[in-house]
């Protein structure tokens, strides 16, 4: 069950990369709160956990900032939910930040001695 | 940007949905319904926790926000006591200058007076050739009284001084007469007993009198059992009937503690009386005065002998009452508001300066990810709470100040303006106290805003990043100061003018010397001194027992003193000239011949009058200059023969002209005015004088002493000197007590342009330190260095001091009704403050450059 995992092998989330993976999970289309909850868990093979306060402050802010839009919807199960979707500033946003990050993880890599790069 | 803000209830419905959601996932994962729903809830952690911090976030934090910038706003002026003391003080000072000024003007320009609608309220005159603003007759006001259509009421009054018995013999007391519908007129109500009722002012009718408000607390320890109490006045007796309002004043009249019944008078040539009067409802001011003018002028035709050239003349009630203190006032205000403007815009520029050296603590905080919002609400926060306790330390000094400008005017003044009365702090003050505060703040929040918004983040994360950003400011920072020096200009061009006029006021040429002159007046029993031997054999012992008081050179009487309004008047013919049907009218005095040797006036033609011209001498009498000029024009008038309108039998003939006596205001035009032996046409009221080679003022019991020692009965008031009584002179007073206030502003202008100069250039020097380093290791010499500096600082000096000189013309021009002997563009005054400013601003900009000169090239190119 993937809920069984030992809470020790997840990873709080880093300042500011909830946003980016917000972003990333929406690209895929609209959705709600508790699917986005559940990508981030699962697409990241169940290492990250999110709190959900923080998921539902992170996408307030990211709202209010204009970067994602929300409205009430129905899910798959014909049950009402505020479906977030990715706006035009969003995408944009996405894109500059999936660059910053990468820089930054390359960066750290290259100085951690990461094995990928050790072994180019 | 409006934003829209989610309701708390929207979020919790999403919260539901989401564990709604993921208890439908887990279930489908193979939970039973019943653990799905334990472990959907579980997983969410608190519902109650999240939808408090999405609470919090919306609302709290802001509220905790604004107290950390507060508390850092604090810490931040702790930090620098002596930037945040100045800051203060300066701005405290220029709001305290405003708010107590704007107090005055309050009281006299915005409150309403005491009275039922006062903007319907007019006060009516008749004028004659002498001016405007003179007195009625009683047959006249009956006549416009019953004749106007515009007036739903017309009413009369006087100024009156009664006579009053106490056990002490004869007393002085102020009050006034008036017609029986007076108060309802004005719309006042007795707050105790009754008021007149119409009719009472008819002949038959008992004598009852009202009592002011502070007369009944004065004299009888406001008891309520004075209804109906007599008291003697002018020996006869009224009936208390009634007390007026606490609020009650009425200008024209006071001060007045008795105001009795005016008694009808048949006379239509004696003229002492004022109108007052209330329009129709929908009337027009001008309508009315064109109704009374008719009136006026039927009269004229009417009654050619008493009313010729009486023209009715009307004034709105509150420009009669505020209308000299009204320039004053707004020119103060100007000047109030002008410091205010300096002291702001020098606190702002100290704020620029203190932006500049945060730029690099804006930047950090900036790139640690404090969004730019936050950054802002900082310098708002800064800005509003430097306002606050500065507009807060204001209204106290403000308060201090209302009372200290009010103990600075003269009692006379006082009493004349009644509306300062309990001046202080009210709803309209600190509004306009507030009104600043807010101005203030938003000034200081955007001067260094402006200054954050310009500057690039980055660039200034760089030490010794200061190009265009410095550029920018030294721009901004030197364009205030050019305001700052433009605004001390105007303020002290105006205190020089103000200065100056009031200089030349009471230097003009008033016709006699008012050093070591000590007066008092007496007023004698009318019954016992009746006729014209009583009242001579009076004077004369005064005189004598006066004369032979040590210290006394020569002493004199006359029935009004110089430099009071233009009252007594008469018209006049000149015998043997055929009646050109022209109105003649001087003031006129009643002189012993010791009144002329006493003040030392001057002889322009003639003799004076001696000693023993009396009633068994022929009548004579001397004319002063104006009226020789006006009357007598290429003619000697000395040996003419002039007798009072219309009374042929008794001439008298001219026998010296005499250097103009400022018989009005000091600031009035000279006027037509006659003197006539006092024992040749006597009175038992009178002015003594005398002057002495002792101080003045010090001789003023032993006068009194000496002249009461006469008759204990007679009343004796207001003794005084001549100095005392030009220096408390309405129109002095409003000359220097502008002057006062404006030269108080001025210097404090002067200081704070100064202070703003040499904070701009001393700034401006230690930014450039690196670069005079450069110039002086490549050869620049120190005088350069000097002349570098002094240009930059003469440029904004001259530019300052030019647009000064145009700005203070044009608002001298605006203020030239306070102007006395003195042009606006008076070039004298312009140059000397010109001088004076440019003066002290050289000296400001020489302590920046000394300390620019003195840089040593090598530690200024390494300090870096």
């Amino acid at each position: 069950m993937p809920t069984q995992t030992n809470s020790d092998d997840r990873i709080a989330l880093l300042q500011g990369t909830l946003d980016l993976l917000i972003l990333r999970i929406l690209v895929l289309g609209p959705c709600h709160g508790q699917g986005i909850a559940r990508s981030i868990l699962r697409q990241s093979e169940e290492v990250f956990f999110v709190d959900h306060g923080s998921l539902y402050l992170a996408l307030q802010r990211l709202e209010d900032k204009k970067w994602i839009s929300a409205k009430w919807g129905l899910s798959a199960s014909n049950r009402r939910a505020r479906f977030y979707s990715l706006t035009e500033k969003g995408r944009e946003q996405l894109l500059q930040k999936t660059n910053e990050w990468r820089r930054l993880t390359r960066a750290m890599g290259l100085i951690l001695g990461d094995p990928s790069t050790e072994e180019a | 940007m409006l934003k829209r803000k989610r309701k708390v209830e929207d979020f919790g419905n999403e919260i539901q949905a989401h564990i709604a959601l993921e208890a439908e996932e887990l279930q489908r994962e193979g939970l039973s319904e019943k653990e799905a729903w334990r472990r959907a809830r579980i997983e969410f952690g608190s519902a109650q926790v999240a939808r408090e911090r999405f609470y919090l976030r919306s609302r709290i934090a802001g509220i905790d926000n604004l107290m950390r910038d507060v508390r850092f706003a604090f810490r931040q002026l702790g930090r620098n006591p002596g930037f945040a003391f100045t800051a203060i003080l300066v701005l405290a000072l220029g709001i305290a200058a405003s708010v107590a000024i704007f107090a005055f003007v309050d009281a006299a320009l915005i409150k309403p007076l005491p009275y039922q609608d006062p903007n319907r309220l007019v006060m009516l005159f008749e004028s004659i050739p002498l001016g405007p603003r003179f007195h009625l007759s009683y047959p006249d006001y009956l006549d416009w009284k019953r004749d106007n259509k515009t007036f739903s009421s017309l009413e009369v009054f006087e100024p009156y001084g009664f006579m009053m018995n106490t056990p002490d013999g004869l007393r002085q007391a102020d009050g006034a007469r008036v017609s029986a519908g007076f108060f309802r007129t004005l719309g006042v109500k007795p707050i105790l007993g009754r008021d007149f009722y119409d009719g009472e002012d008819m002949p038959k009718a008992p004598r009852t009198t009202l009592l002011s408000y502070s007369a009944w607390q004065k004299r009888y320890g406001g008891n309520s059992g004075v209804i109906g109490k007599p008291v003697t006045l002018d020996g006869n007796t009224y009936i208390i009937i009634g007390v007026l309002p606490r609020s009650f004043s009425f200008a024209p009249a006071e001060p007045a503690d008795f105001w009795s019944i005016l008694e009808p008078s048949k006379c239509r040539g004696c003229h002492g009386l004022y109108g007052v009067a209330r329009l129709k409802p929908g009337v027009s001011f001008a309508t009315a005065f064109a109704d009374i003018t008719t009136i006026a002028q039927k009269l004229a035709r009417q009654y050619s002998d008493s009313n010729r050239d009486q023209v009715a003349y009307m004034l709105p009630l509150t420009q009669v009452i505020v209308g000299d203190i009204k320039p004053v006032l707004l020119v103060a205000l100007i000047g109030a508001a002008l410091l205010l403007l300096i002291a702001s815009v020098n606190v702002a520029s100290l704020l620029l300066v203190r932006a500049e050296s945060r730029k690099r603590e804006m930047a950090v905080r900036g790139a640690l990810g404090a969004p730019r919002r936050r950054l802002i609400a900082q310098f708002v926060t800064e800005g509003l709470l430097l306002s606050l306790i500065g507009s807060a330390l204001g209204l106290l000094l403000a308060q201090q100040g209302m009372h200290l400008l009010t103990l600075l005017i003269p009692k006379d003044m006082r009493i004349a303006m009644p509306f300062f009365v309990g001046i202080g702090l009210n709803v309209r003050v600190i509004a306009f106290a507030f009104l600043l505060a807010v101005l203030a703040g938003a000034l200081f929040t955007f001067a260094p805003l402006g200054r954050f918004r310009f500057m690039r983040m980055h660039e200034s994360l760089v030490e010794g990043g200061r190009t265009s950003s410095s550029a920018l400011w030294r721009k901004f920072g030197s364009n205030l100061v050019v305001i700052e020096l433009a605004t001390a200009m105007v303020l002290l061009v105006g205190a020089g003018l103000l200065t100056r006029s009031l200089y030349r006021l009471l230097h003009t040429d008033i016709g006699i010397e008012p050093d070591h002159i000590a007066m008092v007046r007496v007023q004698a029993q009318p019954r016992k001194y009746s006729d014209n031997t009583t009242q001579a054999n009076l004077v004369r012992e005064i005189l004598h027992r006066v004369n032979a008081l040590p210290g006394v050179l020569s002493a004199g009487v006359t029935t009004k003193l110089p430099i009071e309004d233009a009252d007594w008047t008469s018209g006049f013919d000149i015998i043997g000239r055929p009646d050109d049907h022209q109105h003649r009218e001087v003031a006129v005095r009643f002189v012993t011949p010791g009144y002329m040797s006493t003040l030392k006036t001057k002889l322009d033609s003639g003799r004076y009058f001696s000693s023993d011209e009396d009633v068994s001498k022929p009548l004579v009498v001397i004319i002063n200059q104006a009226m020789a000029r006006q009357y007598f024009p290429e003619e000697d008038p000395v040996g003419k023969q002039i007798c009072f309108g219309g009374d042929q039998k008794h001439p008298m003939s001219i026998v010296g002209v005499l250097s103009d006596i400022q018989e009005g205001q000091l600031d009035a035009a000279p006027r037509g005015a006659m003197y006539i032996p006092f024992f040749q046409n006597t009175n038992s009221g009178f002015v003594v004088l005398v002057r002495t080679a002792r101080d003045d003022r010090a001789f003023l019991p032993t006068l009194t002493a000496a002249v009461q020692s006469v008759d204990p009965g007679m009343a004796l008031y207001q003794p005084m000197t001549m100095d005392q009584k030009i220096h408390d002179a309405p129109a002095t007073y409003l000359h220097r007590s502008t002057a006062w206030l404006v030269g108080g502003f001025a210097v404090v202008a002067l200081l704070l342009g100064v202070v703003g100069l040499y904070g701009v250039i001393a700034y401006s020097v230690g930014q450039r330190r690196r670069e005079i380093g450069v110039r002086m290791a490549l050869g620049a010499q120190r005088s350069a260095v000097y002349r570098m500096i002094f240009f930059e600082s003469g440029r904004l000096i001259a530019v300052g001091i030019a647009i000064g000189i145009v700005c203070a013309i044009s608002a001298a021009t605006l203020m030239r009704k306070l102007l006395f002997g003195v042009h606006a563009w008076d070039a004298a005054t312009i140059f000397t403050v010109a001088f004076i400013l440019a003066l002290a601003s050289l000296l400001a900009s020489f302590l920046p450059a000394r300390r620019a000169a003195t840089v040593n090239p090598t530690e200024a190119l390494r300090t870096e």
